[in-house]
């Protein structure tokens, strides 16, 4: 039986506002428990929400980001259902009308080019936390522990159609999804911390059948490792129910890492009877069209556009530009680096980021945000190359002397301090030449005879007396004029 | 029992009083506090605070001393237990918050409080505000002063009891399907629900959201103005709280403002005030069902307008009916799902035994809500559940639409106010418990739906009529305006108020006491 | 329309409620009883109308006010105690329940 895995992801991603959806809490992580849950994310009695105007915002960027459409009125709508981190034990969310329909996600899975269609994104209210560890309750029972700090942080709920067929296309969109939302600047992307989390709707079906299987959502997957095992593990665990006779049953399942497998979780809500409702203490969200003009011109360039306008411009190809444009922070970089540059040299500085700054950065754990060597003065060093100053080589030291702050880190006057200027006089390499010629006749001889290899040989001893520095291109002329004559 | 309230027939003669110095407002509030310690029969108070409220009238006396006076500085009021408050407990007239303390105030709290009003304590109220009689409370029924047998009303029967006894000047209510409207009528005082959107819900316990709307009981139509136009302005801590409507900005000032116009308006008609005035009196309301001495005072009150100049317009507000099957529907569902926050998790009553989470939230909750909760909440579940969602609560929505409609049919196009009873009946007799929980609900039917069209309603003393045992009891006649139309509502019934007395009237005390 | 013993159950299950045999019995017959008033909006014929959520939208659009994302709640281990005063179980800062198996 050949099997057919049809896959759809909904994301919970947490908006970086600096307060709750509803409230006027801070959305700070890792606070002393219930210290940044105030009256309304407690739900005591009398306590009413009110809308945060940056969640709506970040919900409109994303909207456009992926080409959606952002609705002119949507409605916010009660889940109603009993949790001991649902304070109000419902959840204010959006049912019938979200903020955003429809829109696309385009991404590489191996090299191949794939889209995928996004059904819709809401906003909604994250709930606290639970600790199960055994506290001790009023009749000394072993409890469990309610944090607070959490309810009420604003997610966008992302959801995908059921277009996935595979574990590394459902991971690889969820990584485009992921670098979507932190270069829009609409999520910090921490998964550790939980700001970026996905359920996976996991379902087979005989290869050519029309009709879906039963699925069953895993949730709250929070790396991309885990989600392709936890997919991998859960389409096998069906196949071979249904292979044994057996029917997949509907139902919401936990991703064990430690077992690298799912479990199905104990009911959270009894009969999924969620008698959603338009929340009354809501009325409608209305965004006008001029609210989204305004969002839509102060929307950076996003990845895929600026990709495009550098390998036009400068005439890089897509693995350079990937590298570049990974964040907004490096494609920021890269521009201001080829800005100060003739235009036939992007790619040189595409090769000089994705190589020496990126190695040089991964060394030391660091950011591209706080880079030693700013922008301005990579150009620099890199103009020393345009104007044949450096040879690459030499260029590497000064990079590296660069770095660690030498003469002021700049380029110039580290070149000037260590005398590393390029030797261009060909009176004085035809000097060197001559010298080395003279002083090594062996190889010469053996180059006579018909090695190549010996030519190298013979410019090494030329860079070796000359320091490295004399002008490579020039040596090689040199040699030649002397040796072919 | 000499009452001391009983020198001020309004708040404006307190504040001459209180001004003059004739009294301060400590001495005031310590002779409430006695009077109400001597009244406990009654029950309208359920939590007293004699520190907090002599400390609240030590500041007003400061703020009368410093010439900073406003109109209601050292005006006794007390506030219904619905409104969240620091000071004393908050319990919503339930077990399920018994000795609950809140951390902050309702915004009616804070913005009477501002004014220099003193507090005199937490008023008895129907538990979670369901009810129409005051009977359905985890601290015993409230009594009418006018009798002892029979229901002040509710479901802010402590309130309108408080008020009609003489114990305080004011009193701060809810109105959810009537339940200031229908107490003020059976205790025989004034009192108003504004438009929805006009009084913050912050710091309101949540019944029914879309139809809650805080309002004053009071004397007097004027005394309601003085503190309507205290407790209305935008809160922007309540997303339902009005900005503006039709152009007028909600604050504080606009009631006065436009009662005042209205007011002179009137005045200068001189004789005949009403002259121009079309009363719109619903065919629907004077049916069968309507006691005949209900309707008699009803039909005097409306007389005198008549007397004083105005046309009355018969008009049919054809949905009258489906206003009870409606508020039924969408009244519990939204109280359902506002009502699941007590689970023994974060405050409120828990179980002593339990064998799981589920257990102790279940167990708790119904150990601490009534059986009229309860009720609603199965009601209200069932309503939003899978399946029942559109034939019930959609339905109920769009009836709602068109009870709204028809008001919006005859107000402007037929006539400028509506006037009809309140209640079918006067006061009924307490104890009543062996009826079907639906036999209380059909009394409703002349309130509920100003609140499904959030429009603004009021009731004021308008007669009597013969009650149980033989008794005269009060009767209310309602007032009904279009949005944001407090101002014309009462002037309206301050002008009739000048020209009855049927507002002035007080409960006869026996050596017993009131009750 | 007829409420049986099982959805009076469930319905009590979703509330949350702790019927006894007796209580759910009697909710049983109080529920049939409110129906058969409630039953009457089924009669109505309601094409093409709209429902009414929020009631001023009669005369005006009513539209969702919202407020700039700043912190005005900072929080504080004396604010969450004022906060958690009331509440019937805890530790150390935390709310606690009867152990939740997940």
């Amino acid at each position: 039986m050949n099997w057919e895995v049809v896959i759809g992801l909904e994301a919970h991603v947490q908006l970086s506002t600096a307060s709750k959806i509803f409230s006027g809490s801070p959305t700070l992580f890792g606070s002393a428990p219930n210290t940044q849950a105030n009256a309304v994310d407690m739900a005591l009695p009398g306590s009413l929400p009110v809308l945060n105007r940056g969640a709506v915002e970040r919900a409109i960027q994303f909207g456009l980001a992926i080409g959606a459409d952002v609705s002119p009125r949507s409605i916010f709508a009660r889940k109603n259902y009993f949790y001991p981190d649902l304070p109000k034990n419902y959840q204010i969310s959006q049912f019938e009308i979200p903020v955003v329909l429809g829109g696309s996600l385009s991404f590489s899975v191996d090299g191949q080019p794939t889209t995928i269609n996004l059904t819709r994104a809401h906003l909604e209210e994250d709930a606290g936390k639970s600790l199960h560890d055994n506290f001790p309750g009023p009749h000394g029972e072993a409890s469990t522990g309610i944090d607070l700090n959490r309810s009420g942080t604003p997610l966008l709920e992302i959801v995908s159609e059921p277009e996935m067929r595979s574990a590394a296309q459902a991971v690889a969109y969820a990584r485009a999804l992921h670098n979507l939302v932190v270069w829009l600047g609409i999520c910090d992307g921490n998964m550790q911390e939980g700001s970026f989390r996905i359920d996976a709707n996991v379902s087979v079906r005989p290869l050519g059948q029309k009709e879906f299987g039963t699925r069953t959502e895993t949730k709250n997957v929070n790396s991309f490792r885990f989600l392709e095992r936890a997919i991998l593990f859960e389409v096998q665990r069906q196949i071979e129910v249904i292979e044994d006779g057996g029917k997949v049953i509907q139902e919401t399942r936990l991703y064990d890492s430690d077992r690298d497998e799912t479990r199905s979780m104990r009911s959270k809500e009894d009969a999924h009877d969620y008698r959603y409702f338009p929340d009354p203490d809501l009325p409608p969200l209305i965004i006008s069209p001029e609210w989204v003009a305004e969002v839509q011109a102060n929307m950076p360039e996003l990845p895929q556009q600026l990709s495009e306008r550098f390998a036009q411009t400068y005439g890089l190809t897509e693995v350079d530009t990937l590298q570049i444009c990974h964040n907004r922070e490096t494609a920021a970089y890269f521009e201001v680096v080829v800005s100060k540059l003739p235009t036939n040299q992007g790619k040189l500085a595409a090769n000089w980021l994705n190589g020496e700054v990126l190695a040089a950065l991964n060394r030391d754990n660091l950011d591209i945000d706080v880079c030693p060597v700013k922008a301005e003065q990579l150009a620099a060093l890199l103009n020393r190359i345009v104007d044949n100053t450096l040879s690459n080589k030499i260029a590497r030291e000064v990079f590296a002397a660069m770095w660690v702050g030498e003469s002021g880190g700049e380029p110039d006057s580290i070149i000037e301090a260590k005398g590393l200027k390029q030797i261009n006089d060909s009176g004085a390499i035809d000097t060197m030449v001559d010298g080395v010629l003279a002083a090594h006749p062996a190889i010469v001889e053996e180059y006579r005879a018909g090695k190549q290899k010996a030519f190298n040989s013979l410019v090494g001893q030329v860079m070796k007396v000359a320091q490295g520095k004399a002008n490579p291109q020039q040596v090689n002329e040199a040699l030649k004029r002397r040796l072919d004559c | 029992m000499t009452q001391i309230l009983n020198d001020f027939p309004n708040i404006a003669s307190l504040r001459s009083a209180l001004d003059s110095r004739k009294i301060s407002s400590v001495e005031l509030t310590q002779t409430l506090l006695n009077e109400i310690a001597a009244q406990t029969k009654l029950n309208a108070f359920v939590d007293i605070n004699t520190e907090l409220s002599l400390a609240q009238a030590k500041s007003a006396d400061e703020m009368i001393a410093s010439g900073s006076a406003t109109a209601l500085t050292g005006i006794p009021i007390a506030h219904k237990d619905i409104f969240v408050t620091q000071g004393w407990h908050t319990t919503a007239g339930s077990n399920i918050l018994k000795g609950y303390k809140s951390p902050f105030d309702a915004h009616v709290v804070e913005q009477l409080l501002q004014v220099g009003t003193v507090s005199l304590g937490k008023l008895n109220c129907d538990e979670f505000a369901m009810g129409s009689g005051n009977e359905h409370s985890a601290f015993g029924p409230a009594h009418n002063p006018w009798h002892p047998k029979v229901v002040p009303g509710g479901s802010s029967g402590g309130s309108a009891a408080a008020v009609a006894a003489g114990l305080v000047m004011a009193a701060t209510g809810t109105d959810t399907g009537g339940s200031v409207r229908q107490p003020a009528s059976l205790c025989g005082v004034s009192g108003i629900k504004p438009t929805y959107g006009t009084v913050s819900r912050f710091g309101m316990i949540a019944y029914a959201s879309s139809l809650d709307q805080a309002g004053p009981i009071a004397r007097s139509a004027h005394d309601l103005m003085l503190m309507l136009d205290s407790m209305s302005n935008f809160d922007s801590r309540d997303a339902t709280s009005i900005q503006t409507c039709r152009g007028v900005a909600n604050q504080h000032g606009r009631v006065k403002q436009d009662f005042t116009e209205h007011d002179q308006r009137f005045q200068n008609l001189g004789a005949k005030p009403f002259a121009g005035l079309r009363i719109g009196v619903p065919e629907e309301y004077f049916g069968p069902g309507l006691d005949n001495g209900v309707a008699k005072a009803v039909e005097a009150a409306i007389a005198q307008f008549e007397a004083l100049g105005a046309q009355r317009v018969s008009i049919s507000l054809p949905h009258t009916r489906l206003s009870i099957p409606a508020y039924y529907v969408i009244a519990p569902a939204e109280a359902s799902s506002n009502l699941a926050r007590y689970d023994a998790i974060r405050y409120g009553h828990r179980t002593e035994q339990y064998t799981d989470l589920t257990d102790m939230t279940a167990r708790s909750r119904s150990e601490g809500f009534g059986a009229e909760v309860q009720r609603r909440i199965m009601v209200g579940t069932y309503v939003l559940s899978h399946g029942y969602y559109d034939a019930y609560y959609l339905q109920a929505q769009r009836i709602r639409r068109l009870i709204a409609e028809d008001y919006q049919a005859v107000l402007g196009p037929q006539c400028d106010v509506i006037l009809g009873p309140v209640n079918p009946t006067v006061a009924p007799p307490m104890g009543k418990t062996d009826q079907s929980p639906t036999a209380e609900w059909l009394a409703d039917i002349y309130t509920l739906s100003l609140n499904l069209a959030g429009l603004p309603g009021m009731s004021i003393p308008c007669g009597f009529a013969p009650g149980f045992d033989g008794s005269s009891l009060p009767v209310g006649l309602q007032l009904i305006g279009n949005y944001f139309e407090e101002g014309q509502l009462l002037a309206l019934a301050h002008h009739f108020q000048n020209t009855t007395d049927w507002h002035a009237q007080r409960p006869k005390h026996s050596e017993k006491g009131a009750v | 329309m007829a409420i049986n013993a099982s959805n009076t159950a469930r319905i009590a299950k979703l509330a949350r409620l702790h019927l006894s045999p007796e209580a759910q019995q009697l909710a049983q017959a109080e529920l049939n009883q409110i129906f058969d008033l409630i039953a009457e909006l089924q009669a109505v014929d309601t094409t093409g109308i709209v429902p009414l959520a929020h009631p001023l939208s009669m005369i005006e659009e009513v539209a969702l006010r919202l407020r700039d994302d700043a912190v005005t709640a900072p929080g504080s281990a004396a604010e969450r105690k004022r906060l958690m005063q009331n509440a019937p179980g805890q530790h150390e800062g935390l709310f606690l329940v009867p152990k939740v198996l997940e």
